[in-house]
């Protein structure tokens, strides 16, 4: 995968023979440093990065070109359904949603601190064998906004990649913000080979619009596409029970979307009052309310997501 | 840079997916039915939905003499409409930008739109405080009449976002005009029963802490959500719901502003 060469068509990008050197290059401000060849390797973060993850087995990002779908919430029961599974697994969640970040309460552990140690940073432990990284974590106030442009976005990034202590980790569940740009590139630049990812959906047009573009962002960039969770699927009235789409798929839904894009769907999640409250609160909803619609349709995807990665 | 326009209105929040296009076009669509001159710019660069709720899908910008023209939705010429979607090839393709070409992007946009005299321009924005907001208020800033509307979802997971937002204009000295609160309730279509998926009462607690206006709560209704994809008004199809209660009023307020501000 080339990263950078779809980002500008003009830049012949550092690696080239002519970088600092073609038309384009002029006047840009870092003509002199691309000339002098000292750009021309790898960024020694990419092997950095990968030394400190080299026991973490598994590296799945949870995207979705649109916001509001419940990236955030899926992540988290992943994380918490995957760590249920097997007492002896160890799941770490990486929140990657700089200027929005939700980990931090939707796990139910806001207002802990990160430590620093010899070793990097320790994540914070919301169960025995699930740990949890954000930015959430290092601000002052919930009211404290992040306003960085990009490059700041991704040192910070670069940062989570390379300096979190995880230990020896199954899973790390990867968080991302909305949108095909910064933080996503540098991830997938960051990771290199090795990281997968699975694609979050609602059922309408409106949203299903910004989910093809991510999917074909992860086609662009050579990211494998573990399948596509549709959530806020059905509703169930908590009085009669009757449902109802609130979200219609006007448009055949995150299923017809797979099929057309050969991508596979790995189940759907009901809109579940209780789970969005259960979300705000941080509490566990699967060991809540372990019979409920969510947590069974939960239990299946989770199956074929392992399934996927340890065949 | 924007000389002919008497007021810009920014639709923003941290949170994604709480409903701000929807907010944008029904706002636009109002305007509009109230015979002003509206135009509507959609900077989300990397998930432009306004084109879609409009159903200008197809459309194409052209090059005129004064910057690009914006694709009208009425053939009087009263709500044009400028986004990048319209100029890309597939509606799956995938603007993969980082920071820089988006901020380059946004600029043009800013400067190049020939948008003729307009009474308001309402501009969409993605969710976050990054690239795209900052660069639009560096922007913004040379243009005095402007304020922004910030819209959430009544849950805590969005509030948490949302106030970010505000802190962002706080620091840039964006005006607040007020907080609409989408996706309050639903009535179960069986039973009738009102349902706060989402919670409750969270955008007028958040306008309270905040000292904002609170603008109302759009709730949950099928009927608005089958007018995405079509370019129709609420107020102009469902006179009668909440829903246009909310924008009829926000519409006067604003042309309120505008009649006194000028």
């Amino acid at each position: 995968m080339n990263v950078n060469k779809i980002l500008d068509t003009d830049c012949p990008g550092t690696g080239s023979e002519d970088a600092g050197k073609a038309s384009a290059c002029a006047g840009c401000p870092n003509q002199n440093i691309c000339a002098s060849g000292v750009a021309a390797g790898p960024d020694p973060a990419i092997e950095l990065i990968k030394s400190r993850l080299s026991n973490v087995k598994h590296k799945i990002l949870v995207l979705s070109g649109k916001g509001g779908v419940g990236k955030s919430t899926v992540t988290s029961l992943l994380g918490h359904m995957l760590a249920k599974q097997n007492p002896n697994m160890n799941v770490g969640i990486l929140d990657a949603d700089i200027c929005g970040p939700s980990q931090p309460r939707v796990l139910g552990v806001r207002g802990e601190q990160v430590h620093n140690s010899g070793s990097g940073w320790s994540p914070v432990y919301v169960t025995d064998n699930l740990s949890l990284m954000s930015i959430g974590f290092l601000l002052g106030s919930p009211d404290d906004a992040v306003i960085w442009r990009g490059p700041k976005k991704n040192g910070m990034i670069k940062q989570f990649l390379s300096e979190v202590d995880w230990g020896d980790l199954d899973y790390l569940l990867i968080d991302t913000p909305p949108g095909t740009s910064d933080e996503h590139l540098s991830l997938v630049q960051y990771l290199s080979e090795g990281a997968q990812c699975i694609v979050v959906s609602t059922p309408q047009e409106l949203s299903l619009l910004d989910v093809r573009k991510e999917l074909a962002f992860c086609k662009k960039v050579g990211l494998p596409i573990l399948g596509v969770i549709e959530n806020m699927a059905l509703f169930v009235c908590p009085n009669c029970q009757a449902q109802s789409e609130i979200f219609p798929a006007s448009t055949g839904g995150s299923s017809q979307m797979c099929s057309e894009l050969g991508v596979r769907l790995l189940g759907a999640l009901p809109l579940e009052p209780l789970l969005a409250r259960a979300a705000d609160r941080g509490e566990d909803f699967i060991a809540d309310r372990p019979t409920s619609p969510a947590v069974s349709a939960l239990t299946e995807i989770v199956k074929k997501i392992t399934a996927a990665c340890e065949p | 840079m924007l000389d002919n326009v008497k007021q810009v209105i920014l639709v923003l929040s941290g949170k994604g997916g709480v409903g701000k296009s929807t907010v944008s076009t029904q706002l636009a669509l109002t305007l509009k039915e109230k015979g002003l001159k509206v135009g509507l710019l959609d900077i989300d660069l990397c998930g432009p939905s306004v084109p879609y709720l409009l159903n200008l899908e197809d459309q194409n910008i052209h090059q005129g003499p004064d910057g690009w023209v914006p694709v009208y939705l009425d053939s009087e010429q009263r709500l044009g409409v400028m986004s990048i979607g319209f100029l890309l090839n597939s509606r799956n393709d995938a603007v993969v930008w980082r920071g820089p070409k988006k901020t380059s992007m946004i600029k043009q946009f800013l400067e190049d739109v020939s948008w003729q005299d307009l009474d308001f321009l309402v501009i969409d924005t993605p969710p976050g405080t990054s690239d795209e907001h900052i660069t639009v208020m560096e922007n913004l800033r040379q243009v005095p009449h402007c304020s922004a509307i910030i819209v959430t979802t009544p849950q805590e997971v969005a509030i948490e976002d949302v106030r970010k937002e505000i802190t962002f204009c706080r620091k840039t000295n964006i005006p607040i005009m007020g907080i609409i609160e989408n996706m309050s309730g639903y009535v179960c279509p069986t039973c009738t029963e009102c349902t706060n998926i989402f919670s409750s009462g969270g955008g007028k607690s958040l306008a309270d802490l905040t000292k904002i206006q609170f603008l109302g709560s759009l709730p949950i209704d099928p009927r608005v959500g089958k007018l995405a994809g079509k370019g129709i008004a609420a107020v102009k199809e469902l006179p009668d719901s909440a829903t246009s209660m909310v924008f009829n009023n926000l519409a006067n307020q604003l042309s309120e502003l505008t009649t006194n501000g000028s």
